[in-house]
């Protein structure tokens, strides 16, 4: 039986509000971001009520204690992931954090630097995000990047990975779970051939820190990324987690204030990691509101939260399949599958789907979903895609379904 | 329902069976068009005859406002002097950028003026300008 969950909607204040048609908004747009407790709002705030200095510089009191609250954030991240406090470097989204940390690689005077000749991997179900700083990549150090097929039915396609993994693959840059197909990708045999071969992976968890539990020390990984918006908190923050051994051998990408041990006229040392890496004044209020929610959601529990996306979205599957002329788009099988939907109706373009769906209050993304060479391979222009967060429940996916079904005959589209 | 003012009937019919939809195997100029935030991509080719508008054809894949207006853009603009279309294409540009204010002059319009309740829709308003706006680059780079 599917877990109570309806107690925690009320503490979401934009999930009471009316949208078009009169509707109390149905919110599944969380693949894209989260919506934020009242605790998350009222903590970011009161940062700026009671506690905004710039973190780290002045001698004053009030800079004290948003030093105290921001290196809290850090260490209550760190705990939400199974890090140390000093591998956590603080960022503005996720976009950020991968691109930093392929700056960062691809610094001649880091040990990781990539020679010409080298190889990327990453695979074609990624977010343009964790695509397009490694095309860059490639492009600088004049290496080569190759990717991991995915199957028809939307899994990765690990069936070349003795050769995509090779001595000169240097990254492998993989996302957790799909953003448009919901697949979790099988991560041990891909750490595994990495690690044998000396590579580092990269791994972008948007679409799983927020809705599983994620602990970077068994996933064995070496650099993870985030977004605080997608884990009911503030925008403006995000996340980059590497080994501290790792972190030791690597160029910040960013210089400025706060980074630095010293600086001539000439030249600069570092600050040690995570320092060196988070140059100028941080955004601490983001920061807090991170942690705020990082509370919130743990004291709920990570494990339920899992379960409880995982009932509903089986829910959707299911009704979706029901629907004649709807396809689902991804794993229809729930193993190894996260809580974000993709689907099509026949005849109607995604762009209608989800401007019908607004008219009763179903928020829902449609397009390409910032993953455009994964539409390609699919040979579709875009999908209708739904994804669940612990506010959203049976009903909605009920409402949802029930809408669905009567899209095709609105547009009159026969079959 | 809301919805209803932004499907016309108009709209559905031309996304169902568009008009001048599939590329000519001449032209003046080919431009392509797209919309990077929904992925929407027009291809037109255009045929001027002196200052007169020849010909237009298209091809593309999108979402329902973008294709019909695609199609009553066509329709409209064949046969046109340059001036004329042009200053259709204003009364359109226009028409969208109304916020819902306008019902749109018919006589120029006339099945664009189906249009109107797209600009209440600040997400669809560059659905219905993808096709005007690639007439709008072939006819600057053709005419000069
Ligand atoms: C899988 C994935 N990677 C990366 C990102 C980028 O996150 P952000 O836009 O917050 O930087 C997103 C979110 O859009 C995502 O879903």
């Amino acid at each position: 039986m599917s877990l109570d969950f309806s107690r925690y909607k009320n503490d979401f204040p934009i999930l009471n509000r009316k949208v078009r048609g009169g509707n109390t908004l149905i919110y599944l747009d969380s693949g894209a971001t989260s919506q934020k407790p009242e605790t998350v709002i009222e903590a970011e705030a009161n940062f700026y009520r009671t506690k905004n200095a710039a973190v780290h510089r002045g001698a004053h009191l009030v800079a004290e204690e948003a030093s105290e609250v921001y290196e809290g954030a850090r260490e209550n991240v760190a705990r939400f992931i199974g890090a140390k406090s000093d591998e956590v470097i603080f960022t503005k989204s996720a976009t950020e954090s991968l691109n930093l940390i392929a700056y960062s690689l691809g610094n001649p005077e880091s040990k990781f630097h990539l020679q010409p000749g080298d190889e990327i991997v990453v695979s074609e179900m990624e977010h343009h995000a964790n695509l397009i700083p490694w095309q860059q990549l490639a492009k600088r150090v004049g290496a080569k990047l190759t990717w991991f097929k995915i199957t028809d039915e939307g899994r990765l396609d690990l069936s070349d990975i003795d050769k995509l993994i090779n001595k000169k693959t240097k990254i492998v840059a993989i996302t957790h779970q799909s953003n448009v197909l919901g697949t979790i990708v099988p991560l041990a045999q891909i750490t595994k051939a990495a690690h044998a071969v000396g590579a580092v992976v990269v791994l972008d968890a948007c679409q799983s820190a927020p809705h599983f539990a994620v602990d970077v020390k068994k996933l064995e990984v070496d650099f993870l990324a985030f977004s605080g918006h997608k884990v009911l908190g503030p925008t403006g923050i995000g996340v980059l987690w590497g080994k501290a051994e790792l972190l030791d051998h690597l160029e910040p990408s960013l210089f400025g204030g706060s980074m630095v041990d010293s600086v001539t006229m000439q030249g600069a040392t570092w600050a040690k990691a995570p320092r060196k890496f988070e140059a100028g004044v941080p955004n601490m209020a983001q920061a807090v509101g991170l942690s705020a929610a990082i509370d919130y959601i743990s004291k709920i529990g990570m494990d339920k939260v899992a379960q409880h996306e995982h009932d509903l979205t089986k829910q959707l599957i299911s009704g979706l399949q029901n629907i004649s002329g709807v396809q689902v788009i991804g794993p229809v099988d729930m193993k190894d599958r996260g809580g974000v939907v993709s689907f099509t109706v026949d005849g109607v373009h995604p762009h209608d789907v989800g401007q019908y769906l607004d008219q009763f209050g179903i928020a829902v993304r449609t397009g390409h979903h910032c993953a455009w060479p994964l539409m390609r391979r699919l040979n579709l222009v875009g999908t209708t895609r739904a994804s669940f967060h612990l506010y959203n429940d049976e009903n909605e996916v009920k409402v949802l379904l029930d809408t669905v079904s009567k899209i095709k005959d609105y547009f009159k589209v026969s079959k | 329902m809301e919805l209803d003012s932004l499907y016309q009937e108009v709209i559905l019919d031309h996304y169902r069976s568009p008009h001048h939809k599939g590329l000519s195997a001449q032209k003046d100029i080919q431009v392509h068009h797209n919309n990077p935030s929904c992925g929407d991509e027009i291809t037109l080719n255009l045929i001027m005859d002196g200052r007169f508008v020849k010909d237009i054809s298209w091809d593309g894949v999108g979402c329902s406002i973008s294709m019909a207006s695609a199609s009553v853009m066509s329709d409209l603009l064949i046969g046109k002097r340059y001036e004329e279309a042009t200053k259709i294409l204003g009364a359109f540009v226009e028409l969208m950028q109304s916020k819902g204010q306008s019902q749109g002059d018919e006589v120029i319009l006339e099945d664009g003026v189906a249009f109107a309740g797209v600009s209440k829709f600040p997400a669809r308003i560059k659905c219905a300008l993808l096709g005007w706006m690639a007439f709008k680059d072939a006819t600057t780079q053709v005419i000069k």
